[in-house]
């Protein structure tokens, strides 16, 4: 077949919805744009895991460590999914890994900034997995196959994890003036971050148009950052907590919320890798990967032992 | 009576909530991302096994207590773990090791108690045991990759088996307090399973390509909350916001 009647055939496929799969024909370009997109998902999954991993051991009941734990789980089993999506396009864990080490792939800049007390567990969970699943929901219908079904699993979880923030923060909010003071602080801390991750405004996002074309995405960022503004108001006053924004009300007329202007120099700052924790975060990465080393090495070798034997056996 | 019991059902919630935070301090730095997920889960069911035993402990206790009051606001000599759970989690190899002794233990502990006179307890051991067979299998599987996989890593391995050898023996000797619920029917006496202890575990280490240590001066104190120095410092980070906030819920 032609390159022309491929890309014909491949655009009917989306024009009609149906989903494109790991041995079906696509472009370069898709295929490159897929690997960058999944990737820096998974990688979000697992540098995510850190900040939160902060709070295991000092979290204040055991219902809320058991809990946290668990949250922590789920998003290293999100990674995993990922990077198996990911695979199906032909680009090894290994290397996407190494991209991230290296400093080259990238990953949601949310996680570079520090969990500080215990109510960034409830405005993590509440914001930031409410962020994502509002980017999130829309990918289960993606146009690459292997990717949306990894997605389907994935919102599933994340809006128990957002549910399970928000009840961190509503606990606190109720709470001694000290336990409310804190939630009130972790809300000013993690309120702007959360907006940014919906990436920059539409008419500086080099990615969007090519994406939408493809049904890679499915809303602009600015779309999705406003239905998120929209959902996540009335839930921080109906528990008495301020959004740190003064110019933030609600509109009649457009029947949405008129919002303060995001700083967006801080963003590019912070994907650039100046965030408070980048460092750390790819450091304890980097740590996990070099203190396992042997360990793997030993796994490998006593599977290649292994199999000698048998097939000695066999022969 | 009661009092015994509540000791009892205490001392063992202590060893199963301090492995289990132990074994969470892993979380997001284990050897590779599947290995991450399996440590977390044997972490969970350690918590799990730990929350069922002292919600049991506060219904014994009967002083409207609750199952945070005896994770969070209880002293380090108050804590009855066995010093085994405490030790800080070195490298892989260690913490393998350490995982390894103890639930070896708890395989044959708990298949006993499955017997208990006491049914909370017997059903309590019946869920654990399915919990536990998992996590013999696990550390079990990586004490012999680990001993016989390559050199660094029989090195390894064996050093961490020598280095925590010294803790294992106080996980098969009795004190008054299990003399005295065996003799209830209620608890197991850490005696009468040592030969099933060592079977296995040389059964497993011979796998290993790996040595039985020799030593045989054992520490203990644990059950009598005489800790090493490390359980002081675990506690004070997992009860720091519980008692820094008497008054509040969470
Ligand atoms: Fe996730
Ligand atoms: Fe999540």
């Amino acid at each position: 077949m032609s390159e022309e009647q491929l890309q014909r055939d491949f655009q009917s496929k989306l024009d009609a919805e149906i989903r494109i799969e790991p041995k079906d024909w696509m472009p370069d370009d898709y295929r490159k744009t897929l690997i960058r997109q999944i990737s820096q998902h998974a990688h979000s999954e697992i540098v995510g895991m850190l900040p939160e991993g902060n709070w295991i051991t000092r979290a204040p009941s055991l219902r809320r460590k058991v809990a946290l734990i668990a949250k922590v789980q789920d998003e290293a089993g999100h990674g995993l999914y990922l990077y198996s999506a990911m695979e199906t396009l032909g680009e090894p864990r290994s290397k996407a890994i190494d991209d991230l080490h290296s400093g080259k792939a990238k990953y949601s800049s949310i996680f570079n900034y520090p969990t500080l007390t215990w109510a960034d567990m409830g405005a993590i969970g509440w914001l930031v997995d409410g962020a994502a699943i509002q980017n999130q929901v829309p990918l289960c219908r993606t146009s690459y196959g292997p990717y949306a079904r990894a997605m389907v699993r994935v919102c599933k979880e994340e809006s128990f994890h957002q549910r399970q923030g928000y009840e961190i923060m509503m606990e606190l909010a109720k709470g001694t003036p000290a336990q409310k003071a804190m939630a009130q602080d972790a809300l000013n801390r993690w309120w702007w971050p959360s907006l940014m991750m919906f990436g920059p405004p539409d008419k500086d996002s080099k990615h969007t148009a090519q994406s939408m074309a493809w049904k890679i995405k499915r809303h602009t960022n600015d779309e999705l950052r406003q239905a998120f503004v929209d959902k996540t108001v009335p839930q921080g006053e109906f528990i008495g907590l301020t959004f740190p924004d003064k110019d933030l009300k609600w509109n009649e007329e457009k029947g949405h919320y008129d919002f303060g202007d995001i700083n967006w120099d801080e963003f590019y700052n912070v994907i650039k890798g100046n965030g408070p924790c980048n460092k750390e975060r790819i450091k304890a990465r980097r740590a996990a990967k070099e203190n396992g080393a042997w360990v793997r090495d030993a796994a490998a070798a006593y599977a290649k032992k292994k199999q000698n034997k048998s097939t000695e056996k066999a022969a | 009576m009661t009092n015994d019991l509540l000791k009892y059902v205490l001392r063992r919630a202590d060893s199963e909530l301090v492995l289990g935070h132990r074994m969470s301090e892993w979380c997001g730095h284990g050897p590779e991302l599947e290995e991450d997920i399996a440590l977390i889960n044997i972490s969970l069911d350690h918590l799990g096994q730990s929350r069922s035993l002292y919600q049991y402990a506060a219904a014994v206790d009967g002083e409207a207590k609750t199952e945070d009051h005896y994770a969070f606001q209880r002293n380090e000599r108050d804590f009855g773990n066995f010093l085994i759970c405490e030790l800080p989690n070195g490298h892989y190899g260690n913490t393998i090791a350490r995982s390894f002794f103890y639930d070896v233990h708890s395989l044959l502990f708990y298949e006993r108690l499955v017997h208990s006179a006491d049914k909370t307890l017997a059903a309590i051991a019946e869920k654990s045991l399915k919990e536990v067979k998992y996590h013999f299998r696990h550390s079990a599987e990586w004490v012999i990759r680990l001993g016989d996989g390559t050199e660094e890593s029989h090195a390894k391995m064996q050093e961490a088996i020598d280095e925590i050898w010294t803790y294992t023996g106080e996980l098969l000797t009795d004190d008054e307090l299990d003399i005295e619920m065996n003799k209830q029917g209620i608890g197991v006496l850490n005696s009468s399973l040592k030969d099933a202890w060592y079977n296995k575990v040389e059964a497993v280490l011979n796998e290993a390509t790996l040595k039985i240590p020799e030593g045989a001066y054992f520490q203990t104190g644990g059950k009598s909350g005489i800790h090493t120095e490390h359980l002081g410092y675990l506690l004070a980070e997992m009860q720091y916001l519980p008692r820094q906030h008497p008054e509040a819920t969470w």
